[in-house]
């Protein structure tokens, strides 16, 4: 009788099984299907469009006059997001996670506010700040400042699109960490920057370094907040995503390809200091 | 209440963070609030209930929630095949899910419609049965599925790690098929990431520029999306017309985030087990 519970059970448990396999496969398969098509194809295009006509002109455009202006442009606003979100970061994320204090949460909360707008009306904001119409207007053209429509505006852009990024990044790592060994350090008498990077660094270190790799990609390929706030002037105020647009509406396909590899290697680039870092994190967690 | 600091800082790290806080965030945004003040309410309402201005909200609207209702389901599937499966090429999988972060959304969206365009790779297969997918509004929902893709997995992701296979294994003995299992025990648990993950890529995707004004082609009253509305009218210097849609975009954003924050806080709760 037992015997003949038990056979059962191991039928249904085979058959079971043999489901499970079938809707493993597929939903593997339907994973990857979806990948492929959405991610995989659209960077292949961009590298099969890039050398359709060949090595030399490929080179052709990514070493052009205008090409090297944009990278130019585009590295510079990059590193001052970066370096920027940085100090903010480690700042912010001491303040926040060391300490308690009234409004911590409202501040968090303004903290986020740079990824819920969308990159066109952080655009509008700058210009509406610097713009013709502010009343800082005629002071800033008396000192002959120019910021909108460029290159402090299109420094601003990317600095407010890529704000939280870093201490978005650092806040969950210190909370989870706790206080009590700074606290402990504190006692002992040690001061606030030793601290910091005798007990504090060591924790983040990997946290910190996979916000610089999110704040630097997104600071690169920022596109809607810099688009507003350009003149679109050759040479001067277009970063790399600016000219390339400027390439296609001009129906120079191959150049604005060859040019996007340029974007598309630091993305890939990114992706694998990301996985780098992630994977570092996760070993030291165990 | 008032307790001694021992740790050092707090004056410093407080002050560093508001001033820049307030240089890049709240004066910039403010100046929006001071702008649109100065604003008559009925042009304020005339602006937002032009033709073509309302049909740009329905345009952003639909594309945005198909493009994350598509997202939610594939999310759904996807961080079910990373956790809970073991295949060749699964740590490639899990690295390439952030593309669409890392890739400029200028290059996604060129990239994008070249492939769909009538005559791309993707687009000539569809023209056959006569679907048109660059320069309509199917577009612009494949543009906006790229940029939602990372959203929904990676918030449901760490709930199904976390979630204990004591209970499916309970409702496996008591007899209940896999499919019950799915929808009684693990969904009900997912459910509140789910939603999270979905209101981020639906706010993500309402404000979403690059990728879009490239595959839209634009059309009034057909493919014109807000923020490119908002983007015209910068052109033209009409900053009162700019600023009134554009309030209308932030509120709406700030809503999602809000009803967004409060399904997190019980995600929360769940993820670190109190309840």
């Amino acid at each position: 009788m037992s015997g003949k519970v038990q056979k059962t059970g191991d039928v249904k448990k085979k058959r079971e099984q043999q489901g499970s396999r079938v809707t493993k496969w597929l939903l593997i398969g339907l994973s990857v299907l979806f990948l492929g098509v959405m991610l995989v194809l659209p960077l292949c295009a961009v590298l099969v469009q890039a050398f359709r006509n060949g090595m030399d002109a490929y080179l052709e455009a990514v070493t052009d006059e205008y090409t090297v202006k944009a990278v130019l442009l585009t590295l510079e606003a990059t590193v001052v997001a970066v370096v920027f979100n940085t100090i903010f970061g480690l700042f912010a994320a001491w303040c926040i996670t060391k300490f308690h204090f009234k409004g911590k949460k409202l501040l968090s909360t303004l903290i986020d506010v740079p990824v819920t707008v969308s990159p066109i009306i952080a655009g509008l904001i700058f210009i509406l700040v610097f713009g013709r119409q502010s009343f800082l207007y005629p002071y800033l053209e008396a000192l002959d400042i120019k910021i909108v429509f460029a290159v402090p505006g299109i420094i601003l852009a990317t600095v407010f699109v890529t704000f939280p990024f870093i201490s978005r990044e650092l806040i969950p790592v210190l909370e989870a960490q706790g206080t009590d060994e700074e606290e402990a350090a504190a006692l002992m008498g040690a001061k606030g920057f030793t601290i910091f990077r005798k007990v504090t660094f060591p924790h983040i270190k990997w946290a910190l370094l996979y916000g610089i790799v999110l704040c630097t990609a997104r600071a690169m390929g920022e596109f809607g907040a810099v688009s507003v706030l350009s003149g679109h002037l050759r040479g001067k105020t277009n970063t790399l995503p600016l000219h390339i647009e400027i390439l296609f509406n001009e129906f120079k396909y191959i150049p604005a390809f060859a040019v996007s590899t340029i974007l598309v290697v630091m993305a890939v680039l990114l992706l694998i200091i990301r996985s780098i870092v992630e994977y570092r994190g996760k070993k030291k967690e165990e | 209440m008032k307790k001694k600091r021992v740790i050092p800082g707090f004056g410093l790290s407080l002050g560093i963070t508001l001033t820049m806080l307030s240089i890049i965030v709240l004066i910039p945004l403010a100046s929006l609030v001071v702008f649109t003040a100065r604003m008559e309410w009925k042009d304020i309402i005339a602006t937002i209930t032009r033709g073509r201005v309302l049909s740009s909200f329905y345009v952003s609207f639909l594309t945005a929630f198909v493009a994350s209702v598509i997202n939610a389901v594939m999310g759904m599937v996807l961080a079910w095949v990373l956790v809970r499966y073991d295949f060749p090429g699964k740590r490639l999988m899990d690295g390439m899910i952030e593309l669409p972060f890392a890739l400029p959304t200028a290059v996604a969206g060129m990239s994008l419609t070249f492939l769909t365009t009538d005559n791309g790779w993707i687009g000539s297969f569809f023209a056959k049965f006569g679907i048109h997918i660059a320069y309509t509004r199917i577009g612009i929902t494949v543009a906006l599925i790229f940029i939602g893709i990372p959203f929904v997995i990676r918030s449901v992701q760490p709930v199904l790690e976390k979630l204990d296979p004591a209970y499916e294994e309970a409702a496996g003995v008591l007899g209940a098929s896999r499919f019950t299992i799915f929808w009684k025990v693990i969904f009900p648990e997912v459910k509140p990431a789910l939603f999270a993950g979905f209101g981020l890529a639906f706010g993500r995707c309402l404000g979403e520029y690059g990728s879009v004004v490239f595959i839209a082609g634009n059309k009034p009253y057909y493919t014109e999306i807000t923020p490119l509305i908002i983007m015209s009218e910068l052109q033209e210097y009409d900053y009162s017309s700019a600023t009134a849609i554009a309030l209308v975009m932030l509120i709406t954003a700030f809503l999602i985030l809000f009803i967004n924050n409060m399904i997190q806080a019980r995600n929360t709760r769940i993820l670190t087990g109190g309840r």
